[in-house]
């Protein structure tokens, strides 16, 4: 297990006008685990991740990428330094095919023309490495595709380009079983692929399933960002709805102070 | 019919494309509302049929034939055009009196002020282009939606066109060079060397395409596919050319005619070009993004309101050329040039043709083979001696038919996820 993080979070603050959403916010991703972020419906999770990703900034706090304090202040600084998001939405374009939608925006080029080989070979390359063996031709139109297949296209899109740490918003909110199975193991390959890997999640299986370390954010704050397996799907929940399970989490009274509970600190 | 499994570059199984799967696969396509220029071309071969038997003396001549390319040029080239605004879903109803206009510039230059033709036909394309930026800064910078834009463009360049006319007075060019090129035709030799020359061409084209990917082992339309379209082509180029290439005029001791109209390699180079701009080019596929997912588009980096705007510009410059090439026909410019069912015949062509009124999906060649299917029903029509009413009317129903076959197709696309 890695010791130091891919990409460090600390004292996050960010406002929307008289509205504070994100408190001295901390988060650690580590290189090669799958950490999950979890929280109710309005406790700053996509706010959090647009601040990762460029498309908010901060107010206050530092980001650290591999060691160096980094400042992204667009998307495209974020995709610099090797962070992919891919939202649940997906952002694909149904009239085009999977590498087309693979290599959007940044397409290869040989002179003015088109480099269609060598897209296509990388991107059945980066399929390969992802073991992924469930589209019939390269060259299908998204439109077409599974919900699963689709976010398939859009996690390989985002691992394309050597990214080093990927955020997943939701991935299986909208999927059949089976599939929800697939863009887990499909996670989790990420992950054991050396990336490091944000999931957010509502669903407790899923975030069970598959991640090394879950940051539960409760109402703007980071509650507490604890070892999968040390914690049970309860204290998880009542992280989620209360903000503190037993000695973890939020402190009652004095809710504003913050407590990195790192993983040393809990028995 | 044996079907190889292979791996390809990818690791992805697939299976070998053979002639039979291919085509299955085709249908398959279609069935699932993917219908492409399928119906234009079917339809256009049933036109050409109805019309054969019922004026197989003035319909099927050589001469006729040449006409249809002279008159159909300006329609197709606003449908090219159009083709670029249609797959954003935008729409630009200005285009034919644009093109009116910029005939009008052109004209005014050529007489008024006595200037050569190649002064004169560059500030016409100029104008094109300035028109296609002012529509396309309105509707990408402010906001105001494209057909709201385009139908105040629509009175306004009427309105221009009637200035620049002084009040509706027709202006006739003399200036050898404009009128030739929509109303002469190429010598028998350059005919057949264009002929040779667009085969040759297409067949590089295709054959060095499948040469590339078959040696890095990527997935290949199969040969058979390749030579039989190369092969068709073939065919109905030389075909063409054999007929256009006969004496066809009337008296042919006063002014011998024949050869391909100067028009069709000026339709063919610009439809090779933007085939090669929207197919080949990150510009095209940033097009095709934009018009498939503009949000996805934007947040994968691509300048959404500079594409938009740059659709509307090619649109009216494509617009200029129709028309110089109207003007060209008819060796005057009026206040209706560009007018009356110009613009409506455009759309109608890019639709017919098959591309998408919902955005994303069209090629080039949908407008030159809907513009195609225009000019046959309006020339065979007009030869079997129906009203212009009755040419309207079922103009229009056609357009509509091709509306509703694109929207259902969409339907069932959807519904099928092909």
């Amino acid at each position: 297990m890695a010791a130091t993080p891919l990409l460090e979070l600390r004292g996050i603050d960010k406002s929307f006008g008289p509205v504070q959403v994100l408190h001295d916010v901390g988060l650690s991703v580590y290189p090669g685990e799958v950490t999950a972020l979890v929280g109710d419906n309005g406790a700053g999770k996509s706010t959090l991740v647009k601040c990762i990703s460029g498309i908010y900034n901060i107010d206050a706090g530092t980001v650290t990428f591999e060691g160096k304090e980094v400042a992204v202040h667009s998307p495209r600084d974020a995709s610099a330094l090797g962070i992919e998001v891919v939202y649940q939405d997906l952002a694909l374009c149904d009239n085009l095919d999977i590498v087309q939608n693979m290599f959007l925006g940044r397409e290869k080029k040989n002179g003015i023309v088109l480099d269609e080989d060598t897209m296509e070979e990388m991107a059945g390359e980066t399929l390969r490495s992802l073991s992924v063996r469930t589209v019939k031709s390269l060259r299908q139109l998204v439109s077409s595709l599974s919900g699963g297949q689709r976010q398939t296209v859009a996690i390989a899109k985002s691992v394309l380009w050597n990214s080093k740490v990927v955020i997943l918003d939701e991935p299986t909110a909208a999927l059949g079983v089976a599939q929800t199975a697939q863009v887990l193991e499909l996670v989790r390959r990420l992950a054991d692929n050396g990336l490091g890997v944000v999931l957010i999640s509502h669903n407790m299986n899923d975030v069970f399933a598959v991640s090394d370390r879950i940051a539960a954010l409760y109402l703007g704050r980071m509650a507490a960002q604890v070892k999968a397996s040390d914690v049970t799907h309860s204290q998880i929940v009542e992280l989620i709805t209360g903000g503190r399970s037993g000695n973890l989490g939020l402190p009652p009274e004095k809710p504003s102070d913050f407590i990195d509970i790192t993983p040393g600190d809990v028995q | 019919m044996t079907t190889t499994t292979t791996t390809t570059a990818g690791g992805i199984q697939a299976v070998k494309p053979t002639v039979s799967s291919h085509v299955r696969d085709y249908w398959a396509r279609v069935r699932g509302g993917d219908l492409g220029t399928l119906p234009a071309v079917l339809g256009l071969l049933v036109l050409t049929l109805i019309f054969s038997v019922a004026r197989p003396d003035t319909f099927l001549s050589a001469l006729n034939f040449a006409n249809l390319f002279n008159q159909g040029a300006q329609v197709v080239f606003i449908a090219m055009g159009l083709v670029f605004v249609l797959l954003l879903g935008e729409i630009d109803l200005s285009a034919g009196f644009a093109s009116g206009v910029c005939g009008a510039i052109m004209a005014i230059l050529l007489t008024d002020e006595g200037m050569a033709w190649y002064v004169a036909v560059p500030a016409a394309l100029l104008t094109g282009i300035v028109i296609g930026l002012v529509l396309g800064v309105l509707v990408a910078k402010l906001g105001i939606p494209s057909f709201v834009v385009t139908l105040a463009a629509f009175l306004g360049f009427q309105g221009i066109l009637l200035t620049l006319l002084e009040g509706g007075k027709n202006i006739s060019i003399t200036d050898e060079f404009v009128r030739s090129l929509n109303n002469d035709s190429m010598s028998v030799l350059w005919s057949w060397v264009f002929t040779i020359v667009c085969i040759v061409g297409f067949a590089f084209v295709q054959l060095n395409r499948y040469r590339r990917r078959a040696s890095k082992n990527l997935i290949t339309d199969p040969l058979g596919i390749v030579l039989m379209r190369i092969g068709g082509l073939a065919v109905l180029f030389i075909a063409a050319t054999a007929v256009l290439t006969q004496e066809r005029a009337i008296n042919a001791a006063i002014t011998s005619l024949k050869g391909v109209p100067i028009v069709v390699p000026i339709i063919a180079a610009f439809l090779v070009i933007w085939t090669f701009v929207l197919g080949r080019t990150t510009y095209g596929r940033h097009v095709y993004a934009v018009g498939g997912n503009t949000e996805a588009a934007r947040r994968a980096g691509i300048p959404v309101d500079r594409i938009r705007i740059s659709v509307f510009v090619i649109c009216s410059f494509m617009a200029a050329i129709g028309g110089i090439l109207v003007v060209s026909r008819a060796s005057s410019v009026d206040p209706n040039t560009g007018g009356s069912n110009i613009l409506l015949y455009s759309v109608g062509a890019a639709v017919i043709g098959g591309t998408s009124l919902f955005g994303g999906k069209g090629k080039v060649i949908n407008a030159v083979i809907g513009g195609a299917v225009i000019a046959v029903i309006d020339n065979g029509m007009g030869l079997m001696g129906f009203s212009p009413g009755t040419r309207y009317i079922v103009t229009g129903l056609i357009l509509l038919t091709a509306a509703s076959v694109d929207a259902l197709a969409r339907r069932r696309a959807s519904a099928t996820g092909n």
